[in-house]
């Protein structure tokens, strides 16, 4: 919020109802805090070789030696888990490896603004999202390569060991926990009128319409910040044209100006009438409210949709669907579900110690520990403990697992430089006027080369 | 030579001519010591914390670099200007054009804030209550002042100036223009844009109260000996404003009109904590946006960016300097 670029919220920013003051007072200190961590940066004249991806297995035991002897063991870890609840869970989550660690925590919000000053000179193990945003930095040889750690994992599916892949085909991810994308409704408006969840789009338009014909808003809709629509972009790309052309349309493969991107573009002009009108100057939480208050019948977003609330008869009521398929030869087997989790730094002061409490937060044991305190989210190992779960937890975990891709939204899976200066605007003017959707998507197309080379 | 030993400050400098002794004598050794101190550091300072970096960022704006690992930029000469006066046309030339809305907008609330600085002076009944609440916010940065207007009073659900609406006005995500007009060498028209228009009436109530106050300060200090004699010459309001105070008081007016350029020039606060709705762009979010954030950034987009804002200011401030000067001269 302060100053940072505005980006689609990871599950522990949005997990928990935060007041306004706690906004203020922690914007505040971002600022001061960003300062310094930029100073810290650009002092750092020592920055990490360009060869650093490669340095995991042939300097692990000279480095080890050294270290060990030096640091006691004790492995530094930078967390942007700045809230108290999640603070306190990421803890939990550190102790249960039994490892010596010492946490630098910052605020999420300088952290992320200031991760590439922050990756000159980082703790041994720190926290990030997976995708694009993860990819970039490998590339550019910041993170270090964890495939070792990676080949004693056994609890984790493929789509989450392909969301921790750098494009060089090593790991330099350990997931934690996602939440998926999904439509959200309530169980008593469908029962009371007798809706049935759509499974493709003849249906979907039909709900949309007899939910017109009731006096109900079919789509609650927000893009406040800019980043909420592009779930919407996701998704539909992601139904019209799947999951492969989608990564390759973000990672600049595809041309904006293509129809099949015009396809999606279409798609969405076609639904936009049900959703609420001026999207562009509502928050998120207040589309949610209108769901919660029965004006809308329907609202595509992340499943934190009702961690505002405090109702919890409405939480009960409140249920959620797969995006149906818009083309039964694409289906609707690709969702957006972000994935927050650890990278290792370059070169490690210990690296031993890193990989231990990566291979460690990898464990079942970590995350059961992280979620009994955040208790929102889903976890990415296959064996966590899902007896404690909620039924929104519940049916993400399902949902998820049967998806066959996972894409991270939009946001993590392309340029974060082009998405807030590029896409942010021109989504943002599309929702404002479909009819301009050909200077829109040039305008994209255009400007795309200065961000994706 | 056995005057000039009487006088150790003197011997210990070079042998100087008679008359530059002369004229150096009035200062000690110690008074030039401290005073090309005083001179000294503060320059120091300034060209270390401001030209410096200004004049890395013109290096840069003629580099593509990724602001990563230092030394990895490449020279581009002048494609980085030109990829925003060509491709970044529809950035550039709309935020250029709303920091040009918000200048005039800007001195039209000066003016406001003169008119009621003057109504005050002239010892309105309660004026002391006017004063506290048209000062009330200015103690706030424009980024309050930005949150405050967004949640109080244009919110579409909760808003102030929604309340009984049954189909709310969506003050801050609407970004049809207002007005617009076309020029020649752009495809797309340039205009005010109704959210833009919105975020200009969050400023004036806080640009108002600070010009007032400015000014207030200002008009109590005037000799009231001054307007009597303008009255007892037969003035009236308008004239002994216009021709008297007006003119006693250009310290002040000099301070609120370079007040009011700076604000114009540097408004950005409001917009980022506003989450920077479309149509509300100026110059300075697009340095902000190409230079910090996650990936890197832009650095040499950003930067010339940076450096087309500073050959803006550097117009009104040598403008500024040179009228100044000319004055203290005559």
């Amino acid at each position: 919020m302060s100053g940072t670029t505005e980006q689609s919220p990871s599950p522990r920013d949005v997990g928990f109802s935060i007041n306004r003051r706690q906004v203020l007072i922690g914007g505040a200190g971002a600022a001061s805090a960003a300062a310094l961590l930029a100073a810290c940066g650009s002092d750092a004249k020592t920055t990490p070789a360009t060869t650093g991806g490669a340095t995991g297995g042939t300097t692990a035991g000279t480095t080890a030696a050294t270290s060990g002897a030096a640091a006691g063991g004790e492995v530094t870890f930078g967390s942007n888990y700045s809230d108290a609840k999640p603070k306190e869970a990421m803890q939990a989550a550190i102790d249960s490896t039994g490892l010596k660690v010492k946490v630098n925590t910052t605020d999420h919000n300088s952290y992320q603004g200031n991760i590439t000053n922050y990756l000159a000179q980082p703790d041994d193990v720190l926290c990030w999202f997976a995708g694009y945003r993860m990819r970039f930095f490998a590339d550019k040889g910041l993170v270090g390569d964890i495939s070792d750690v990676w080949s004693k994992f056994t609890d984790f599916g493929d789509s989450f060991k392909t969301a921790s892949t750098g494009n060089d085909g090593k790991q330099y991810f350990v997931p934690l926990y996602y939440y998926p994308w999904a439509v959200h409704y309530r169980k008593s408006v469908f029962a009371e009128k007798g809706y049935k969840v759509p499974t493709n789009k003849a249906e979907l338009v039909a709900l949309a319409t007899k939910m017109q014909a009731d006096g109900l808003i079919p789509f609650a809709y927000a893009n406040d910040g800019k980043w909420p629509v592009q779930g919407t972009f996701d998704i539909l790309n992601m139904r019209v044209n799947g999951y492969k052309y989608h990564v390759d349309l973000l990672a600049g493969k595809e041309k904006w100006t293509d129809p099949k991107t015009k396809a999606v573009f279409t798609a969405w002009a076609e639904l936009l009438p049900f959703h609420q009108t001026n999207a562009n100057g509502r928050t998120w939480q207040e589309a949610a409210t209108s769901l919660e208050k029965k004006e809308a019948g329907m609202y595509y977003l992340g499943t934190f949709v009702a961690t505002n609330s405090k109702d919890q008869a409405y939480l009960d009521d409140l249920d959620f669907f797969n995006f149906p398929a818009l083309d039964d030869k694409i289906g609707a087997d690709a969702l957006d579900a972000p994935i927050d989790g650890f990278m290792m730094a370059a070169k490690p002061k210990n690296i031993e110690g890193a990989k231990a409490l990566l291979a460690g937060l990898g464990t079942a044991k970590a995350v059961d520990a992280f979620l009994k305190i955040e208790g929102a989210s889903v976890a990415a190992n296959g064996k966590a403990d899902t007896s404690g779960y909620n039924a929104i937890q519940k049916k993400s975990q399902e949902l998820v697992s049967k998806a066959k891709n996972i894409a991270q939204f939009l946001d993590r899976d392309t340029s974060p430089d082009f998405v807030s200066n590029v896409i942010g605007d021109a989504f943002a003017a599309f929702v404002a006027d479909p009819t301009q959707v050909d200077t829109i998507l040039k305008g994209i197309e255009d400007k795309k080369s200065t961000y994706l080379s | 030579m056995s005057t000039d030993i009487t006088s150790p400050d003197i011997t210990a400098a070079a042998p100087p001519h008679r008359g530059r002794r002369r004229r150096y004598s009035q200062l000690s050794r110690s008074d030039k010591v401290w005073l090309s101190l005083m001179v000294g550091i503060p320059s120091a300072i300034h060209i270390a914390f401001v030209w410096l970096p200004a004049i890395g960022t013109i290096m840069l704006s003629f580099t593509k670099w990724d602001g990563i690992h230092l030394g990895t930029w490449t020279g581009v000469g002048f494609k980085n200007y030109w990829t925003i006066f060509t491709v970044f046309d529809d950035k550039f030339f709309p935020a250029l054009f709303n920091n040009l809305i918000l200048l005039v907008f800007l001195a039209a609330c000066s003016l406001v804030g003169v008119l009621l600085a003057y109504l005050l002076d002239k010892g309105v009944r309660g004026s002391a209550i006017y004063q506290s609440i048209y000062y009330l916010p200015v103690v706030l940065s424009l980024a309050v002042v930005g949150f405050i207007w967004k949640s109080v009073m244009y919110s579409q659900s909760q808003g102030l100036f929604n309340v009984g609406r049954t189909t709310p006005i969506d003050f801050l995500g609407n970004s049809q223009k207002l007005f617009e007009f076309h020029v020649p060498f752009l495809s797309f028209p340039l205009g005010l844009t109704k959210n833009f228009a919105a975020l200009l009436l969050a400023m004036a109530w806080r640009h108002i109260g600070y010009v007032m106050v400015l000014y207030l300060a200002g008009l109590k200090s005037v000799d009231p000996s001054l307007r009597e004699a303008a009255s007892i010459d037969g003035c009236n309001e308008w004239q002994t404003f216009r021709r008297v105070v007006f003119p006693v008081m250009k310290p002040i007016n000099v301070v609120v009109l370079v007040i009011t350029v700076i604000e114009a020039l540097r408004a950005f606060d409001i917009i980022v904590a506003l989450k920077e709705p479309i149509g509300t762009t100026v110059l300075g979010v697009l340095v902000k946006n190409n230079l910090t954030g996650e990936g890197g950034g832009q650095v040499g987009i950003g930067s010339a960016y940076g450096v087309i804002l500073l050959l803006l200011c550097l117009g009104f401030i040598i403008w500024y300097l040179i009228n100044n000067y000319r004055e203290q001269e005559l």
